[in-house]
This record gives structure tokens, C-alpha cells and sequence, in this order.
């Protein structure tokens, strides 16, 4: 208790040597940071943190630091205006309950990255890379561990269309506690992936909240790679008439552990909502699939459908997964279901009768369980990086 | 030298003892048919030869081209030219066919000391077969049998084993759930590979198979045991009197007539 109590003055000092901001954002910093003191690191007691023990990033001492940030977009998308930046910084993912995203809005400063996409069809992604390479996560005259708090805002205009890119990535340890915010207005179609590739040491935390306006539609592909340590935590709201597809991918090995919460809050009627996570996991590597649908009081003819499949290939891996559903309405479709399952031997067995060998099959099988999603992605480079990494990650040596 | 030649095989799955003592000799060019009820361990000898790991093999010698087979992986049995069509093709969503069999031939032609073949090559090689059975080059892209029907699964067999050119064709009920024109198909790729250098075990319950791919020997396997051996005649007999001809109870039979 007192050395995570120690760490917090840590965050004050970093809390309190930055730059005074604006009034408005410095007022928003310093209520995020009192709530941050208030709630503090969760832990395992607390219902939503049960299975993922942030104690590692509690105890250790950060400094803050700055990601490269590197920013590609297609011409005719603008910055945000300030006013336009004041009225949605931090009003789609609060601080109140989420002590990671209080100390993410307790250190906001210049480094946010606030785009608003105007309506037209943007067919080129708009691409943003936080990258923590060996320059930034090592100083030699800070030994102190680097914290990077990225904070994406964007804000699509009604009608628009657009496709985002995220990338994590890095070097050695580091602490990546990123939250972005997406606005869709009405109409909106956006088609969104993350793309989780950091450091086998680094601990990434990240939140993404996304309000989706009358009859838009937002697919993201959640894709977690690399990190000791990973929790995503994704919230949608819907409109009326609104869409959401959220899928996600999880490959974990070693001693990797990977938690997705997601939270599909139907608000208003005639939503749709799909939800297909799969995660494969080898080694000593575990996961958490939580991923609760609300349909409130007005939501009625929603229609939602939540999947969670695993692929264990090894004994030792562990995945709790966990469907919560609270449905208010009582004129709506909502279907769940979860699996976890090991590679089926009879597969094995027709591919080794063809003359496959054993570890072929095995990668050929595991690859097949991702397929489905690796399907769904639009973008090509990403699909081929992914197919990529799939036969890395689990290929077995085999003489042929 | 016989092609294949099985000694006194004993094979259990768990605690039970399904084959119990099998002999049978298969010289190259020849067909042999292995009938008898549910349960009497046609399938298990069927997959016993492909090495699938369910069955342990409790005792008995198995031979094939004058090595232990029994000492190698089912991998190595295909390389070596081992094929069983299945009873129950698999389906492995994720996985395309044309995928599937190009590596599949590939990984053969690689132990045979042949050139791989490129996608164009295999498509080449491939597109005869496929009409010759009737397949729609579509199932090509699909996944490996998921969402085929019984006789396109089972035509998907025939046309892999035509493909792969295997020396020694175990067929594992391949005439189950198919109509007649569907088995008239199947049955005219199997006697279209019907070779000199080429021996296979055709195993069935119904004599109408043999009606069309007409063996050279029939066996009647009777819990574990070949019971009796002879030639196509015996497929027929068979089918006059019945497994109870033989003083063989079959399973099925037996719970018709509860």
C-alpha cells in the first residue's frame, strides 16, 4: 500500500512540474488528477480488474515521456479548431470511474492528436503510429522507466467517410496508457483498427470511447500483439438506427497477458450492434474477454450478437471470458455465446494423411481458426502483416 | 514382394480391443474389399493403416513396401503413397482446398524427388481430375469440404486421391450416403485409377459398391477377425443371406429386428 501510495506522488510530481495549460484544459487536468488520487491503481478486488492485476505498473516509478508521433493523413482532413477541441476533450471518455484515463487527462497537453474529417469520402487512412523507440524509452540521465499518455480526439463529420489507423508500438519497458475518442455524426461511416505491436516488456493500458450518431456506422478491428501487460478497454454508444461492428484479435504467447472489456451500450432504438473477438494463446500467455451489451429502456428492436472464440494451444495458457448482458427493452434480439477449444485432432489428422506434416498442420489450423477476422480487414498491407505474424508467432520447426 | 502385409494386428481404442488379430496380404494391381457389420472394425483397420494416433496398435506386424509401417507418422505414409478416403471428410473452415491440395502435392512430390509445382502448373494438373469428377472449380476457393454436401465431400476424396496418385487407396465407406449416379461417379474415378502398380482396400458394408468397382478378393471382417475370404462371389453371397448367412450378427440388423 505505501509504495503504490509512493508511486502516486510520482504522478504528482510529473502532474505538477508540467507547463500550466489554458484555463480551461488546466481545469480539466486538475479534476482528472484529484480523481486520479481518489481512486488510485484498481486491483483485483474490483469487479472490472479482477482478472488483470495492474500491481507492476502500480508499484514502479515512471516518468512521463513523449511518443514519436507520426501522423498521416489524407488531404482535406483538418485539425480541430480550439473551441471545437474544448467542447469534445475528455466528454466521451470520462475520467470518473477509470483512474488510467484520469492520469491520461491529468497529463494532456500539447501532444493530442485532434482531427476533424469533413464530410466526404476519404479512401486513404487517416494513419497515427505512437511509437516509443530506444531514444525515448531509455535516457540516460533519467533511469526512471518512461509513461507515454497519447490522447486521440476525432471528430467525423456528419455524412463522412473514413478509415483510421492506430499503431503502438516500441522498444524495451515502457507504459503506454492511451485513450482516444472517436465522434461519429450522423451518418458517418468509419472504418477503424488498432493495431497493438509494443515491446514484449511494455505495459499498454488504452481506452477508446466512441459515440455514434443517428444511422452511423463504425467497424473496428482490435488487434493485440506484442506487450507483457495489455488492457483494452472499448465503449460504443449508439444512436438510433446506429451500427457497430467490433471485432478483435488477440495473439498471445510466452508469458503475455491480454485483457479486452468491451461495452456496447445501445441508448436508443432500431441499433445493430456485431462482435466477434477471437484469440489464440500458446505458452504460459492468458486473456480476458469481458464484454458487456447494454439495451437501455429505449432501445427497443436492437439487434445484437456478441462472439468470443479461443484457440489454446498449449496447457498452461488460461483465458476467462465472461458475456454480461443488461437488457432493459423488451422488444430486441441479442445473442452471445463463447468457446474455447484446442486444435481438433481429426483436422490434424486428415491434413497428416495428405502428406502435411504435424507442425504444418498445426500452423495451417491455427492461421484457419484467424482467418475469419483477417478476412474482415479492408486494408491489405495490414491483412499481410497479419498473416505474417500469425505464421511467425506460432510456426513450429518442421523439416517440411 | 506383396505390396502390403499385415500380421496378426491388434489394435484398441481405451480399454476395448477392436481389432484382434488381422492378416491379410495385398500384392500391387490388386483390389480387395473388406465387408462386415457396424462395429466388426472395418473403419478401425481402415484408419489403423493411415496412423491415426485414437487407436493404439496392441500387437502384429504391419509391412508395406517393405518397410514397418507401423513405425511411421501419418505424414510419412502419404509421402510414402498411403491414401485413405475418409468415411467422414473433415471440414476445415479457414483452410481453401486449392491450398489444402497444393501443398498437400507438394509436400509428396517433395519426398518423390519431383519439383514443386507452381500455382499455374497445379491448376493445369488439376482441372482433368476435377472434371472428371464432376466438381464445380469453385469448391476450388472454398474451405476444405465446409458447407459441401455428403457427395460433394466424398467426390472431394476420389479427386484428392486422384491427384495425389497414391500407391496403396484405402477407401473407407466412400459409398455411404451417396445416390446411385453420385456412387456411379465415384466408382468410375476408383476404377479409372485401377493399376497394375496400384492395390486397394475398398471397405464397405453394401455389396453395391463392389457392383461397380469389382474386387479381385472379398473379406468379412466379424468382430476383429477376418472371418472368411474369397472371391467377388462372396460380396454376394453376402448380399443373398445376409452377415446372419454367415452366422455373423450385425449390430444394425439386430436392433431392427428389437
Amino acid at each position: 500500500m505505501t509504495a503504490v501510495a509512493e508511486q502516486i506522488g510520482q504522478w504528482l510530481f510529473e502532474f505538477t512540474r508540467q507547463e500550466p495549460a489554458e484555463p480551461w484544459l488546466q481545469h480539466l487536468r486538475e479534476r482528472a488528477f484529484a480523481r486520479f488520487t481518489e481512486l488510485g491503481f484498481p486491483t483485483t478486488r474490483d469487479e472490472e480488474w479482477r482478472f488483470t492485476n495492474v500491481a507492476p505498473i502500480a508499484r514502479e516509478a515512471f516518468r512521463k515521456g513523449h511518443a514519436d508521433k507520426l501522423l498521416a493523413a489524407p488531404s482535406g482532413i483538418e485539425e480541430l479548431t480550439r473551441e471545437d477541441l474544448e467542447r469534445h476533450l475528455g466528454r466521451y471518455a470520462g475520467f470518473e470511474q477509470n483512474a488510467f484515463v484520469a492520469l491520461n487527462t491529468a497529463l494532456l497537453c500539447c501532444g493530442v492528436i485532434a482531427l476533424r474529417v469533413p464530410r466526404g469520402v476519404f479512401t486513404h487512412p487517416i494513419e497515427i503510429t505512437y511509437d516509443v523507440p530506444v531514444s525515448v524509452a531509455r535516457d540516460p540521465n533519467e533511469p526512471a522507466p518512461v509513461s507515454i499518455h497519447p490522447r486521440t480526439l476525432i471528430v467525423v463529420a456528419p455524412g463522412a467517410q473514413c478509415t483510421i489507423v492506430e499503431t503502438y508500438k516500441g522498444e524495451g519497458h515502457y507504459f503506454t496508457n492511451a485513450v482516444t475518442e472517436i465522434v461519429a455524426g450522423d451518418g458517418a461511416v468509419i472504418d477503424h483498427y488498432k493495431v497493438e505491436r509494443e515491446s514484449p516488456e511494455a505495459f499498454h493500458i488504452a481506452t477508446m470511447q466512441v459515440a455514434l450518431g443517428r444511422s452511423a456506422n463504425f467497424t473496428t478491428h482490435n488487434i493485440s500483439l506484442g506487450g507483457a501487460l495489455v488492457r483494452n478497454d472499448i465503449g460504443v454508444t449508439l444512436s438510433e438506427g446506429a451500427e457497430a461492428t467490433v471485432n478483435g484479435l488477440y495473439l498471445v504467447n510466452g508469458t503475455q497477458h491480454v485483457d479486452n472489456h468491451t461495452v456496447i451500450d445501445h441508448a436508443k432504438p432500431h441499433g445493430t450492434s456485431h462482435e466477434l473477438y477471437k484469440g489464440i494463446l500458446d505458452g504460459h500467455s492468458s486473456a480476458v474477454f469481458n464484454g458487456r451489451i447494454i439495451v437501455r429502456k429505449d432501445a427497443q428492436k436492437t439487434d445484437s450478437k456478441q462472439t468470443n472464440k479461443n484457440l489454446v494451444l498449449s496447457d498452461d495458457a488460461v483465458i476467462d471470458t465472461k458475456p454480461e448482458l443488461q437488457i432493459h427493452a423488451d422488444d430486441v434480439r441479442c445473442t452471445h455465446g463463447a468457446t474455447i477449444g484446442q486444435l481438433d485432432a481429426e483436422s490434424l489428422f486428415y491434413l497428416q494423411s495428405r502428406g502435411i506434416g504435424k507442425a504444418q498442420a498445426r500452423s495451417l489450423l491455427t492461421q484457419a481458426f484467424a482467418q475469419d477476422i483477417i478476412d474482415r480487414i479492408k486494408i491489405p498491407e495490414l491483412r499481410n502483416q497479419l498473416e505474417k505474424v500469425l505464421s511467425e508467432k506460432f510456426h513450429e520447426r518442421s523439416n517440411y | 514382394m506383396a505390396l502390403l502385409e499385415i500380421k496378426d494386428l491388434h489394435a484398441t481404442v481405451g480399454d476395448r480391443e477392436i481389432l484382434k488379430g488381422i492378416d491379410l496380404t495385398v500384392e500391387a494391381g490388386e483390389v480387395h474389399a473388406i465387408m462386415g457389420p457396424n462395429g466388426s472394425g472395418k473403419s478401425t483397420l481402415a484408419q489403423v493403416l493411415a496412423g491415426r494416433e485414437l487407436y493404439a496398435v496392441t500387437g502384429g506386424q504391419v509391412t508395406y513396401d517393405g518397410k514397418d509401417l507401423l513405425a511411421l507418422t501419418p505424414e510419412d505414409r502419404a509421402r510414402e503413397g498411403i491414401f485413405l478416403a475418409f468415411q467422414y471428410p473433415v471440414e476445415i473452415p479457414g483452410v481453401s482446398n486449392m491450398y489444402f491440395l497444393k501443398a498437400a502435392l507438394n509436400t509428396i512430390r517433395k519426398h518423390r524427388n519431383l519439383p514443386e509445382l507452381d500455382a499455374m502448373d497445379f491448376l493445369d494438373r488439376i482441372r482433368q481430375k476435377m472434371t472428371a469428377m464432376n466438381m464445380d472449380q469453385a469448391l476450388l476457393n472454398r474451405p476444405v469440404n465446409a458447407g459441401f454436401s455428403g457427395g460433394e465431400k466424398k467426390r472431394n476424396e476420389i479427386f484428392q486421391m486422384a491427384v495425389l496418385e497414391p500407391r496403396l487407396a484405402i477407401l473407407d465407406e466412400t459409398d455411404s450416403g451417396l445416390d446411385i449416379d453420385a456412387l456411379k461417379l465415384v466408382a468410375a474415378g476408383v476404377n479409372a485409377m485401377r493399376s497394375a502398380d496400384r492395390a486397394m482396400i475398398v471397405v464397405t458394408h453394401y455389396q453395391r459398391l463392389l457392383s461397380e468397382i469389382v474386387p479381385d478378393y472379398v473379406h468379412v471382417l466379424a468382430d476383429g477377425r477376418i472371418v472368411k475370404s474369397g472371391g467377388k462371389e462372396l460380396a454376394l453371397e453376402l448380399e443373398a443371406g445376409g452377415y446372419a448367412a454367415l452366422g455373423i450378427q450385425d449390430e444394425a440388423e439386430a436392433v431392427g429386428k428389437r
